[in-house]
């Protein structure tokens, strides 16, 4: 008996013990990945670095087109995934009746999040550059990255609007309220800050892609800043590929630099989400 | 007896059954009388809930297969497809078991159906928050504190919050699904005074949470098994000669 006793404790601890590890497992990578750019990238990192534009065939100068160009194209994706993402989660949420319609949009869903984003990026060269003949342009990778993240909003902001308790919907009917009343000054208050964590969340993707903008909207090297929608564009992951793979003789430094800098926006928008969610959190009254 | 009440709510051969086969309505011919508490009471799944639910239409977010014969507001057919729902449910106000506050403060709680009907007068507003939070004797309590938010309420509160957030509407009936159920006997007794009152002014429905409820409160009682009314009259009679063995059985703790 108490042997058994003792060889089951054993058993217990061995079975946390790889527990532990698989779960420290997943923070190595992260660490190290982290670790390694900021520590390599932050001396290449200037005032010179963050606002000029790249000279001497890239091998000098700064990244501000690409900064600007990430950001722009991040914001542009904004622009066309929220009405659009939130609009269709409040459908399936609120008003779709469950019937075959609604399991083909949810199996449109789910698949739209599984094709490759290189997939997208040959999807927009046909659609947007050039049978709209958006031309290789910051709208045209907007959009592009628009159809890419609109999966990831829809699901989250459904799943914000579903967990905002039935019984809010129910006492604001019963109080005359209609259904779009309800929604919008009950329903969708609430469910804000899920929202708005998908959504960062999505951008933060989006931001950090290179294969959607590869074909619709980055330019090699283009020093001037993009002036209009109808512009192509540097942004930071194409600009981290070129200088990587297509230029020989690039200093290291400006790699790893560029790299942070990726980093560092991707980082700032994922705090910024964990920060909507904890402060929302702490307000909620449900 | 003196004359009776006029019949505000009359309820003719009603029958209704959800889609999943759950508590279900048969063939309920019941007449509400105004300025009177009407006590529906009976087992749990005996239809008190759904019967509420049909008076407000609040039924229609459920999934309901089957309708059939008449509800009557003042000679007027609600079950009639084209009925107003916005303005039946301002007519008839519902308080439910679990007192559900909306996630603002306790003001906005009581202005939120005025405001949803269009009501914008800030002097309009404030007049019916303070009216309708005395009604529900609450306004002492939470005088100082309406910009608060409504959860912070005690249990009791809430639920008189509830009360007051349907008085502020003006409806002229007023269904009530075992508000007390989860209040303490005082909160239970302050809520119960608060219905003697209003009884007055409003026409009130109400499924109380225990047969004592029910006997103390009920000007009228019908008691509901299975679907069906099985006994219905004046609650002085019902609770001390009632007619069907089943009524007696149940009153008496037999079953249920």
């Amino acid at each position: 008996m108490a042997l058994n006793a003792q060889r089951r404790r054993i058993t217990q601890q061995v079975g946390f013990g790889v527990l532990l590890l698989a779960a420290l497992l997943t923070v190595l990578p992260i660490a190290l990945i982290v670790g390694l750019i900021l520590w390599r990238g932050a001396p290449a990192i200037s005032l010179e670095f963050l606002t000029a534009a790249p000279r001497d065939g890239m091998k000098a100068g700064g990244i501000l087109p690409a900064i600007v160009g990430t950001f722009w194209l991040t914001l542009g994706t904004a622009v066309v995934v929220v009405p659009f993402g939130v609009g269709a989660a409040v459908y399936l949420s609120e008003y779709a009746p469950e019937s075959r319609w609604t399991r083909l949009i949810r199996i449109a869903i789910i698949n739209l999040a599984g094709v490759p984003s290189v997939v997208y990026g040959l999807f927009g060269l046909g659609l947007f550059v050039l049978f709209l003949r958006f031309g290789t342009s910051i709208l045209a990778g907007s959009l592009t990255l628009a159809i890419m993240t609109l999966p990831v909003i829809i699901s989250t902001a459904e799943e914000a609007l579903r967990a905002v308790p039935q019984s809010f919907r129910v006492v604001s009917i019963s109080l005359g309220g209609t259904q779009w009343q309800t929604i919008r000054r009950v329903v969708l208050p609430q469910a804000v800050p899920g929202i708005l964590t998908g959504v960062i969340l999505g951008l933060e993707r989006a931001a950090g892609e290179t294969a959607p903008i590869l074909f619709t909207a980055a330019a090699f090297f283009l020093p001037r800043l993009p002036g209009s929608p109808f512009d192509a564009t540097m942004a930071l992951p194409y600009h981290l590929f070129v200088i990587s793979t297509q230029v020989p003789g690039m200093p290291i430094q400006l790699q790893y630099g560029t790299a942070a800098v990726l980093l560092g926006f991707v980082l700032v928008m994922n705090l910024l989400a964990t920060v909507v969610r904890s402060r929302a959190r702490a307000r909620r009254q449900w | 007896m003196s004359n009776p009440d006029p019949v505000k709510v009359s309820i003719q051969h009603l029958s209704l059954a959800y889609s999943d086969g759950k508590e279900s309505l048969r063939n309920v011919s019941l007449d509400v009388r105004s300025h009177a508490i009407t006590v529906l009471f009976g087992p749990a799944g005996g239809g008190k809930s759904t019967l509420l639910r049909t008076i407000n239409r609040l039924n229609d977010l459920t999934d309901v297969v089957h309708v059939s014969g008449s509800v009557r507001l003042d000679g007027e057919d609600i079950l009639d497809p084209a009925t107003d729902l916005i303005s039946l449910r301002r007519r008839v106000g519902m308080v439910f078991a679990r007192p559900v506050v909306l996630p603002m403060s306790v003001r906005q709680n009581l202005t939120y159906g005025l405001e949803l009907a269009g009501e914008r007068n800030p002097a309009r507003l404030a007049e019916l928050v303070e009216r309708s939070l005395r009604a529900a004797a609450l306004w002492e309590e939470v005088e100082g504190r309406l910009d608060d938010p409504a959860i912070s309420l005690s249990g009791g509160q809430q639920q008189r919050l509830c009360l007051a957030r349907v008085l502020a509407l003006e409806p002229e009936v007023i269904m009530l699904d075992e508000p007390t159920s989860g209040l303490d006997p005082i909160s239970t007794g302050k809520v119960e005074t608060s219905l003697q009152e209003l009884k007055h002014e409003y026409t009130l429905l109400l499924v109380p949470h225990s047969v004592q409820q029910a006997a103390r409160t009920a000007d009228y009682a019908a008691f509901m098994l299975e679907g069906e009314l099985i006994e219905f009259g004046p609650g002085k009679d019902l609770f001390t000669r009632p007619q069907e063995q089943r009524t007696e059985d149940y009153i008496e703790g037999r079953f249920g």
